[in-house]
């Protein structure tokens, strides 16, 4: 039933003469572009994009959309993703004339409802971080990191502290080190306890006056709380340097812990895992940061403040805090992003964060329970919205690996768990259900693990089967890369 | 229960299979002296019927939509979006899908991404393109950055002070922590001056970024600017227009090294800043060093084509603090956007919307100036934005545009210190093809020009 003609790639659906799009004939000035450019700046031929009519356009992505599996099609328990249901009344309400074109540039003045809820979006991040000073700013968790490490970076400089280090556990995600390099710190990464938590002898013997960062995921990477956090931080706080939270688990924790009162300086949201921002294949995310007030002046700009306190005399305005490290990126933010995560508050509103945290874990622990007997989590038996489980006794009795069940599980119609992350976990499979599942799905999922892990390994090494295409040469692709269409190519 | 599943009983089934007694006992891993005592102080739920309600109010004090006349710049323009390109991105296979690591679930987005990267190379001359940054002032960043690499200068970069002052902004931040000088030439006469820059550049200069049409909207002179650079064993770095490649000669035909862009021209809202596109293409030479995802194509198994990220070894999630960049996340559904929009306009709908922007932002400009106070700032050739100064100073004249019903900008003084004195009445416009002569004619009138057009447009009275 698949239309194998409409995904070919689009240079071999044109042909010359066929147009999508059509513009009107100018209504000014119809002197040849001469006389307006300089003949040196002009090109002497078009670029050679593809000629394609509007039907076969639509026909191409729609059919290229049938191949992807998604929240909207199916369960995608990737651990630290959140891949959570995405609410449709955010697309209507995020195209709505006056939110979706207004221009970044337009005065203060003419945007007063746009800032007056991304000030209530500030607030709304404040409370449930439990850290006053927020910036909804950086265009995606990573830049969050990279963010809060410059604040941090200004703030000793400012106190004429040399601190060159960030601290981190070997179960970081990999952005954390990245964002850390990028700032221009030194990398301490830390080993991990034998059960999985911060080793805090370890975090102890690498301390020093040269700290500036230790950067912690809280719940972590292992899906389990870290029950020291309160002494890690202390020991931070003791040799002057702060806490980073990586706020990626929150959903494990909504109304029921805030990284500002278990003892983080600063923390990044995800507002594309925690707060529901569609996932867009590979983003667009955005990654608000929260930190302590003696933090708040060196919050990159702009931050949205309010002047007047009732309804009818209060203003809105984008203003540059006191002694801010600058700009992260242009403009605002990830605004269209943004504004789902607060349409999303407004919809849940207490009550319905600490139900999705419940939620979150209770299917979670549900999931790990049902897989318990093929499927151990070396690192206990609760965990709170994820947990990580092991391929290695099934890989050494039976050659069965972590990847050939997430490839197999595409087959029987879910899409794999996070697979080789975190490192510290062999043969990891990572699964976060996320809240918006049902214990129906949950049940299926764990019937067809159970069937895969009595499957024939062999024919597991090849799967998936009934996919489009089956155990890509990764190693090809790299040794010879192809990065774009080219004519010989068939 | 809004989102939610589970009923009580079953939850009580999930409960018991788990062994534990409450939904709370598996919050137990929280220290008591971490818990959250009360509730969270947030506003009360609302259903969507009162959601949307309260939503369009609040949108509804924003300036915008169909009665008011976009004249605004600055790397955000109001260009034409076709339908098609909403009907694309709207599809939950693409838009709640994740980033494609099990490339048997993701060959809908790899492909769209490895056509995106063709489509960039063929616009821009480039030979490799990436699956996008955030937006361009990371991609300018993160050209200085790969520059910094692929040369072993780490210690100096210069820019052009007519690049966009966000982008300047962006790469001091990105570089405050680090030991490298970023010196920026001043650009009085709106275009760089060739023997300025020449004595800029020396033996320590990683990179040469320039803006191309740049920020005051003016055309450089690339061939000489990416000459110089090479001269010096520097890497240049542009930022364009891609809408402006529809017209003007491409980055890989005059030479640059490196090519970045804001992509929302190509398709996208303007959305109050984001989320946008960084575009970010270079040549071959630099194919392991750059950041961002990339989407190769290999075959399978059996000998099928097919498409992965590939050239994974170069990020965070592999190389951690070596990796060319720390970005994850990227804006896939943009870089979808700018694909099925440069596949419906072609390269003929591409040109057409060039000449229209270049066409109508000359007329403007030619009516515009012949208001007594009202000039172009600059005396060189533009593309579709230009830089007006105005004797009055520019806020009475945006008034008297705004109540009219247009919206000009932005200031150049919004940029504090970044401009010259010369510049604190300068206010930037920008002429799209989706303006019309009519419109162009009643800011006219509106700004007291002498030369309304006999078209039926009154002049508005003088306030």
């Amino acid at each position: 039933m698949r239309n194998l003609l409409a995904t070919k790639p689009l240079f071999e659906l044109a042909r010359p003469g066929r147009r999508g799009c059509t513009f009107p004939a100018s209504d000014v000035l119809e002197r040849p572009l001469e006389a307006l450019i300089p003949q040196s700046q002009l090109a002497t031929s078009a670029p050679e994009l593809p000629e394609l009519a509007e039907p076969d356009v639509i026909r191409h992505f729609v059919n290229l959309s049938t191949l992807n599996m998604s929240v909207d099609t199916h369960f995608y328990p990737l651990g630290s993703c959140t891949m959570k249901y995405n609410p449709k009344r955010h697309e209507r309400l995020a195209r709505l004339t006056g939110l979706g074109d207004l221009h970044p540039y337009q005065v203060d003045e003419a945007a007063q409802g746009m800032l007056g809820m991304l000030f209530q979006l500030q607030q709304m991040l404040a409370e449930i971080s439990g850290l006053p000073a927020v910036s909804l700013h950086p265009a995606a968790g990573a830049q969050g990191e990279l963010t809060a490490l410059l604040v941090a970076a200004a703030y000793f400089r400012d106190k004429g502290e040399r601190r060159t280090k960030v601290l981190f556990p070997a179960s970081a995600h990999g952005t954390n080190p990245a964002s850390a390099a990028l700032a221009g710190f030194e990398c301490v990464q830390l080993n991990v306890s034998p059960h999985g938590l911060v080793d805090i002898e370890e975090l102890k013997s690498r301390l020093d006056e040269s700290t500036a960062v230790f950067m912690i995921t809280n719940p972590n990477t292992l899906g389990l709380f870290e029950p020291e956090i309160g002494r890690i931080a202390r020991l931070l706080h003791n040799v002057g340097g702060l806490v980073y939270v990586d706020g990626a688990n929150m959903n494990a924790i909504l109304g029921f812990a805030r990284p500002g009162d278990f003892g983080g300086d600063m923390m990044h949201f995800n507002v594309h895992k925690t707060f529901t921002g569609p996932h867009g294949a590979g983003g667009p995310g955005a990654g608000p940061i929260a930190v302590r007030d003696f933090l708040a002046d060196y919050l990159p700009a702009p931050v949205v403040t309010r002047r007047g306190a009732s309804s009818d005399k209060v203003h809105y305005s984008l203003s540059v805090p006191a002694k801010s490290i600058g700009r992260m990126r242009t403009f605002f933010g990830n605004v269209g992003i943004l504004l789902r995560g607060y349409f999303y508050l407004r919809t849940l509103g207490a009550g319905g964060l600490k139900a999705v945290s419940e939620n979150a874990v209770l299917n979670a622990n549900y999931l790990m329970a049902r897989l318990a007997d093929v499927l151990p989590t070396p690192h206990g038996k609760r965990c709170m919205h994820e947990f990580v489980a092991s391929a290695r006794t099934l890989y050494k009795e039976r050659g069965i690996s972590a990847m050939d069940i997430a490839k197999r599980l595409l087959d029987y119609g879910f899409h794999a768990p996070t697979v080789y992350f975190p490192l510290v976990v062999a043969e990891a499979m990572m699964v976060e259900p996320t809240e918006t599942e049902s214990k129906e799905t949950l049940d299926a999922f764990a019937e067809a693990i159970h069937k895969i892990v009595a499957e024939d390994p062999k024919s597991l090494h090849e799967a998936p089967h009934s996919t489009v295409v089956s155990r890509p040469d990764d190693v090809q692709a790299a040794r010879k890369p192809i990065l774009k269409w080219e004519p010989s190519a068939s | 229960m809004t989102y939610l599943f589970n009923t009580p009983d079953q939850q009580r089934e999930m409960l018991q299979a788990i062994g534990a007694r409450s939904i709370d006992e598996l919050f137990d891993q929280i220290p008591a002296d971490c818990r959250l005592p009360g509730a969270l102080e947030l506003p009360p739920a609302l259903s969507e019927l009162e959601l949307e309600r309260e939503v369009r109010t609040l949108a509804a004090r924003n300036g915008a939509g169909e009665d008011r006349v976009c004249l605004m710049g600055g790397g955000v323009y109001d260009h034409f979006i076709p339908a098609a390109v909403d009907e694309v991105v709207s599809r939950g296979e693409f838009y709640t899908a994740y980033t494609p690591y099990q490339a048997e679930a993701s060959q809908g987005s790899l492909q769209a991404f490895f056509e995106y990267q063709s489509l960039i190379c063929r616009l821009t001359g480039m030979d490799v393109s990436n699956a996008s940054l955030y937006e361009a002032g990371t991609a300018v960043s993160e050209a200085a950055f790969m520059a910094m690499r692929a040369t072993g200068r780490h210690k100096k970069v210069v820019m052009l002070g007519s690049v966009h002052p966000e982008y300047r902004q962006v790469l001091k931040t990105y570089l405050s922590n680090l030991k490298c000088e970023l010196v920026v030439i001043p650009t009085v006469e709106g275009t760089a001056d060739l023997a300025d820059v020449k004595k800029a550049l020396d033996d320590k200069t990683a990179c040469l970024v320039f803006q191309h049409p740049n920020f005051f909207g003016c055309l450089e002179e690339p061939e000489e600017l990416t000459r110089l650079a090479r001269s010096a064993g520097a890497l240049s770095v542009v930022a364009f227009d891609p809408i402006s490649l529809g017209v003007l000669r491409r980055p890989g035909d005059y030479g640059a090294d490196v090519a970045v862009a804001e992509g929302q021209s190509l398709g996208i809202p303007v959305q109050y800043g984001g989320p946008f596109l960084g575009i970010f293409a270079c040549r071959e030479a630099f194919m392991r060093k750059m950041p961002g995802r990339l989407v190769g194509r290999t075959t399978d198994r059996i000998g099928r084509p097919c498409y992965v990220l590939t050239l994974q070894a170069r990020e965070q999630h592999i190389r951690r603090e070596k990796a060319t960049s720390n970005i994850c996340t990227n804006q896939g559904l943009l870089a979808l956007r700018a694909t099925a929009y440069l596949a419906l306009v072609g390269p003929q709908g591409l040109k057409e919307a060039a000449e229209l922007c270049c066409r109508k932002a000359h007329f403007a400009a030619e009516r515009l100036t012949r208001i007594p106070g009202v000039e172009l700032a600059f005396d060189r050739p533009f593309f579709k934005e230009f830089t007006l100064r105005c004797a009055e100073g520019v806020e009475p004249v945006l008034s008297r545009a705004r109540e009219a019903g247009f919206d000009l900008g932005p200031t150049l003084s919004r940029f504090g210190s970044a401009f010259d004195d010369s510049l604190k009445d300068a206010v930037l416009m920008a002429v799209t093809e989706k303006r019309t002569k009519r419109e162009i004619d009643e800011l006219v009138a509106a700004l007291g020009g002498l030369e309304a057009t006999t078209l039926g447009v009154a002049a508005i009275p003088q306030r």
